[in-house]
């Protein structure tokens, strides 16, 4: 849906230049939701605007669909854009017009037909439930019905690709669930691509699918969000992933585990779980399989968009050997191991 | 205005005041037409020019959607150029061009020339104002949604700014009023030439208190008048 090759952007101040993107690469699939996270300043935002051109690139060329936008003219560019919606942090709604008004703008822009538009506006009112709101201003409504509204005119021509713009980083806790919830819906309803930046690994767990992690102008790490959680490779990542997902192991413990015990009569693992295994006994089973004491020193159980995710460390006492075979049988059973207390 | 007018005769000091001098009374309900006459017609011309000329100025700009830094450091020459020559000054300055368009330089229909000429540049800084308060975000988000420039003027930056830029007329129109005085000084005709002959160059008292209540009055009424419909908008958006 969208490709992104070596894409770089400077941004040229009269005294200094700014190097805001370096040479990123990037695919996004049709259909899927695609978050890319990092700390202010790191350039996401950049990313997402240079896909619909608000921003143009200094070099590199973006394929949306069959189109590359970054050669399109402005005619063209503006066409193009009407089929790309777009979501704001500030929601970015005209204080001058009604909700039902707002949702009609892009479709004014588009010259589409009134009588066809406003039958338009009312399927995506109730599709954003605010079929009873059409006639307040926006200065009347809570932020998250004003994202609502964002929402709703975003989808209103009918886009092939969704921006989202920190859509949910102004608003609580309890609705940024709810719009996110509102995002999952209308990615499954109508199959359509969402491309979002989020400074909040909350976001990214609860609804993307894929994940980049951008630093310093740099993509740094892509992955599977399930896989980027069980097995983030670099420190940026898993200071991310400890934001929302404790995972790493209380000092003392860890302490105590690498001086008073042996390395070889004892293994201290962490084992990270994913979707249908988490419900099996795997635990017990290796106790009673392998003759050995498993110790349940840490643990937790989460969700990553809708499949169970969690992580356990277990101490393990017993032979060598048997240590050894019963790592191998978790690891056949589909979870992903990793030894803390190897010297 | 009339209304106005006679409550101010019909208070008792006044007719005391006035004593058997009721000819003040046509005199200066003819000078207050020729006031309105003059002051509405030149607000309307000068936004009628200055309100495209603030939006060219505002979309010429670095970053903006049309930017275009020559058109804007030419358009925004010109418009310091004229606003820093006092209004006394340009009126006589431009005398020979007002003789061009109207004929004459002395009546009231030749003193909308150079108030128009004079509140242009004023109306398109004070539009330039109004649409600079405008949050980028909505521009970009209508640039998003693919609007041309000419949308984004009459979808975005119009509407937005209107509750400012009616606010923007009564400032207009006030300084206006001021601003006729002064061409009436030189023959302009209305309040100005009616304070002058009488007021300044006869000692006249009688003339002058009722012009000067009269020019109170009408600035209130625009201020009021402006404020009231600019509070409408808002109110109805809050």
């Amino acid at each position: 849906m969208i490709e992104i090759k070596n894409l770089t952007k400077i941004y040229t101040t009269p005294t200094q230049e700014i190097l805001a993107l370096d040479d990123v690469s990037l695919r996004v699939e049709k259909g899927e939701i695609f978050g890319i996270i990092g700390l202010s300043g790191a350039g996401k935002s950049t990313l997402i605007r240079c896909i619909n051109m608000l921003e143009k690139p200094t070099r590199g060329s973006i394929l949306v669909g069959d189109r590359e936008i970054t050669a399109l003219d402005k005619e063209d560019l503006r066409t193009a854009r009407q089929k790309i919606g777009m979501i704001f942090q500030h929601f970015n709604l005209l204080s001058s017009r009604t909700v039902f008004e707002n949702v009609m703008f892009p479709l004014e822009i588009a010259r589409v037909p009134t009588n066809q538009a406003q039958r338009r506006v009312n399927e995506l009112l109730e599709l954003v439930g605010l079929e009873d709101r059409a006639d307040s201003y926006p200065a009347q409504l809570s932020g998250g019905q004003k994202q609502r509204v964002g929402i709703a005119r975003a989808l209103a021509n009918e886009p092939l690709l969704l921006l989202s713009d920190e859509a949910t980083s102004a608003l609580d806790p309890q609705t940024t669930r709810s719009i996110l919830e509102l995002l999952k819906d209308i990615n499954r309803q109508l199959n359509l691509t969402i491309l979002l930046i989020t400074h909040d690994m909350n976001v990214i767990k609860e609804v993307c699918d894929r994940v980049a992690v951008i630093d310093d102008s740099r993509i740094v790490e892509v992955g599977d969000v399930l896989d980027i959680f069980a097995n983030p490779k670099i420190p940026t990542t898993r200071s991310f992933i400890s934001a929302v997902m404790n995972r790493e192991v209380p000092e003392e413990l860890l302490y105590r585990a690498r001086t008073e015990t042996s390395p070889n009569t004892t293994k201290l693992i962490r084992i990270s779980f994913i979707g249908a295994s988490a419900g099996e006994p795997v635990i017990s089973n290796m106790v009673r399989k392998f003759d050995i004491d498993a110790n349940i020193l840490y643990g937790n159980v989460d969700r990553v968009k809708d499949t169970p995710f969690g992580n356990l460390t277990l101490e393990m006492i017993g032979e060598p050997d048997l240590i050894i075979q019963a790592m191998e049988y978790l690891h056949g059973r589909g979870l992903e191991i990793e030894v803390l207390n190897d010297v | 205005m009339s209304d106005a007018i006679s409550l101010v005769i019909s208070g008792s000091w006044l007719s005391s005041f006035l004593g058997t001098n009721t000819w003040v009374v046509s005199s200066v309900a003819v000078a207050t037409w020729e006031t309105i006459y003059m002051v509405g017609i030149a607000t309307l011309l000068s936004y009628v020019f200055g309100l495209p000329l603030g939006v060219v100025l505002v979309t010429t700009d670095r970053g903006h959607i049309l930017e275009n830094q020559a058109v804007n450091k030419i358009l925004g020459g010109i418009v310091n150029a004229v606003r820093s020559i006092p209004f006394i000054i340009f009126l006589i300055l431009i005398i020979p061009l007002t003789r061009i368009i109207v004929g004459t330089y002395i009546g009231t229909a030749a003193s909308i020339v150079p108030l128009t000429l004079a509140a242009i540049p004023f109306v398109a800084r004070l539009v330039e104002t109004s649409f600079k308060e405008i949050e980028w975000g909505l521009i970009e988000a209508a640039l998003s949604m693919g609007a041309s420039p000419w949308q984004v003027i009459c979808k975005v930056l119009l509407p937005e700014a209107r509750p400012s830029v009616i606010l923007g007329v009564a400032i207009t129109t006030i300084n206006l009023v001021g601003y006729s005085a002064m061409a009436g000084i030189v023959g302009g005709g209305g309040l100005g030439t009616l304070a002058y002959y009488h007021g300044y160059q006869r000692y006249e008292d009688v003339v002058m208190w009722p012009t000067v209540i009269v020019l109170i009055i009408l600035v209130q009424g625009v201020q009021m008048l402006g404020d009231g419909l600019a509070a409408r908008i808002t109110d109805k958006r809050r």
